[in-house]
């Protein structure tokens, strides 16, 4: 009987467990394979490191990829904090269900459709340049500034803030608003200005929770496809838009490269999303 | 004056957050709105017209909604008797059960279509909806298991002991009280992993493979270069099922809305 309480649970979970593994592990496999240019499909046998070196190579395109998805995803994660960290403030002042269901309302939009969205607002035909020369500021569309599908990558950053900063600010609201002595009151009367009650209290208070939202916000912008391929340009490209772009290439060599890019990405979210679960354990 | 600037501050961030539906609103059904004017100024339901008549929308809003329904429901069942385990025992090992059920909300979509997709044309499984669904499960489950499991942890088994002393069979112990009193949870695990599903654009690419054509994939084809007002009728079209959604569930996803929005 102690053996089977032993194995029971194993059993219970064995059904969602072998899907996840097999999938995932089967998806690994064939990523390591096709990186090594060990392709079955077209009866390719020779394992090398081509695609690795070709990848690395000082001159390739894969460094100002890395740099321009570096800045993209640093960039809209520290505005994307700044902002929700305002919000979770000013709103943390009274608990009105209505901002929580605004707030979820972003679920609305998936990254996609926000892209979208925001081509519609932002673009030289879009909504905002028509109100710009409505009103005189310009004369043609072509005068509005280029603030999608620009080379610094502006209309992705201004995409992945909309959406994070609803994400960021219902963390950081759960987390006030869980608080059971409201310190920053304490604070006050005790004689601190709203600074110090910002800087020594409030800010500490939701440090934890902010730096594992921003670690998930990063490592989920720095390996989404939709944003970059909609808002982007075709130089510098983002590092997931590289990848796939490799990927269906038609040359074969290409796609090793695709793949090897690809497991670049997903080693550096798993890293990251490794220091987020540490973060997280010690602030329980 | 404080509370009045507060309430005008709170109206600004409301409208911010309707805006873009408001957008899309104003590109679908207007018409002959010509550049510089700032507001359309004549509307029109044509447009909306051809975009639900034509049949490539609706055969890929079908499609969509076949999948998203075969996927919530298989993430349904998968996830019911781990999310039991998960939730109402401790046993050895339950961390480590936890971390790899959630493996797939830390691998990039990107990588495990890619991989995916050579393991899928092998077996002849890519560009069918099957593959799909398949694939579409991967993201699904792990937020299936947590809702469900965070259901079973407040749920007392007593209930089923007390069914089975009473004489009820194990068949109807499941359907008449634990599923009963899982229910608001179940709904809203189900609702969320259709949506998840629904907005699935990359795994559908990489693995329909330009056979499975879903609403999301003709909108980024449309976004890459079709017309304003078409874009925004099949944007409108895609979100009108996230918003029934979160009209019905606005309660529950206070509670779990942090681990849906992970996924979105």
């Amino acid at each position: 009987m102690r053996d089977k309480s032993i194995f029971t649970p194993w059993i219970s979970l064995a059904p969602a467990l072998t899907v996840i593994l097999v999938m995932l592990g089967a998806s690994l496999f064939y990523a390591i394979a096709e990186s090594l240019g060990f392709i079955s499909v077209i009866g390719q046998g020779d394992i090398s490191f081509s695609a690795y070196r070709a990848t690395l190579a000082a001159d390739s395109e894969f460094w100002v990829s890395l740099g321009f998805s570096l800045w993209i995803s640093i960039t809209s994660t520290f505005i994307s904090s700044v902002i929700a960290l305002a919000l979770a403030v000013w709103l943390s002042s009274r608990n009105k269900e209505s901002d929580t269901l605004a707030l979820n309302w972003n679920l609305a939009f998936p990254h996609l459709v926000f892209a979208i969205a925001l081509l519609l607002f932002l673009s030289q035909s879009g909504l905002f340049a028509r109100w710009a020369a409505s009103l005189g500021l310009i004369a043609a569309p072509d005068q509005f500034p280029i603030l999608v599908r620009d080379r610094f990558g502006i209309g992705i950053i201004l995409s992945y803030i909309g959406k994070e900063v609803p994400f960021l600010t219902l963390i950081l609201l759960s987390v006030l608003r869980s608080q059971s002595i409201r310190y920053d009151v304490v604070a006050e009367n005790l004689g601190a200005s709203h600074w110090q009650r910002l800087r020594y209290v409030t800010i500490p208070q939701v440090l934890p929770a902010l730096l594992a939202g921003d670690l998930l916000v990063f490592g989920f912008i720095f390996s989404s496809y939709e944003v970059p391929a909609l808002l982007g340009v075709g130089y510098p490209r983002a590092l997931p838009v590289l990848a796939l772009r490799f990927f269906l290439d038609p040359d074969l060599r290409a796609r090793s490269e695709g793949m090897v890019i690809s497991l670049i990405i997903t080693l550096i979210v798993i890293l990251v999303a490794v220091i987020s679960l540490r973060i997280g354990e010690r602030q329980e | 004056m404080k509370r009045i600037a507060s309430y005008a501050l709170r109206m600004i961030l409301y409208f911010i957050l309707v805006a873009p539906l408001l957008l899309f609103i104003a590109y679908a059904f207007s018409t002959r709105w010509f550049f510089p004017q700032p507001f359309p100024i004549e509307w029109t339901l044509t447009t909306f017209q051809r975009a639900i008549d034509d049949s490539r929308t609706l055969s890929s809003m079908a499609q969509g909604i076949w999948i998203a329904v075969l996927v919530s429901l298989l993430s349904l069942i998968l996830a019911l008797p781990t999310a039991r385990v998960l939730g109402l025992r401790k046993f050895r090992g339950r961390q480590l059960a936890w971390l790899l059920l959630f493996l797939p909300t830390v691998i990039p979509p990107l990588a495990i279509g890619m991989g995916l997709n050579i393991l899928f044309l092998r077996i002849g499984l890519a560009g069918t909806i099957a593959g799909v669904v398949l694939a579409h499960i991967i993201p699904t489950l792990p937020y299936t298991i947590f809702t469900l499991s965070s259901a079973y942890a407040r749920f007392d088994e007593n209930y089923e002991f007390q069914a089975l002393a009473l004489g009820a069979s194990p068949w109807n112990i499941f359907f008449k009280v634990t599923l009963r009193m899982l229910a608001p949870s179940l709904v809203v695990a189900t609702l969320f992993a259709f949506l998840i599903s629904w907005s699935q654009y990359l795994l559908t690419l990489l693995i329909g493979g330009g056979q499975v054509i879903t609403l999301p994939i003709l909108l980024f084809s449309a976004a890459s270069g079709g017309n304003p007002a078409t874009i925004a009728n099949l944007s409108l079209l895609f979100i009108a099922p996230p918003i029934l959604v979160i009209a019905a569930t606005a309660r529950q996803l206070n509670q779990h809305g942090n681990e849906i929005r992970e996924q979105y």
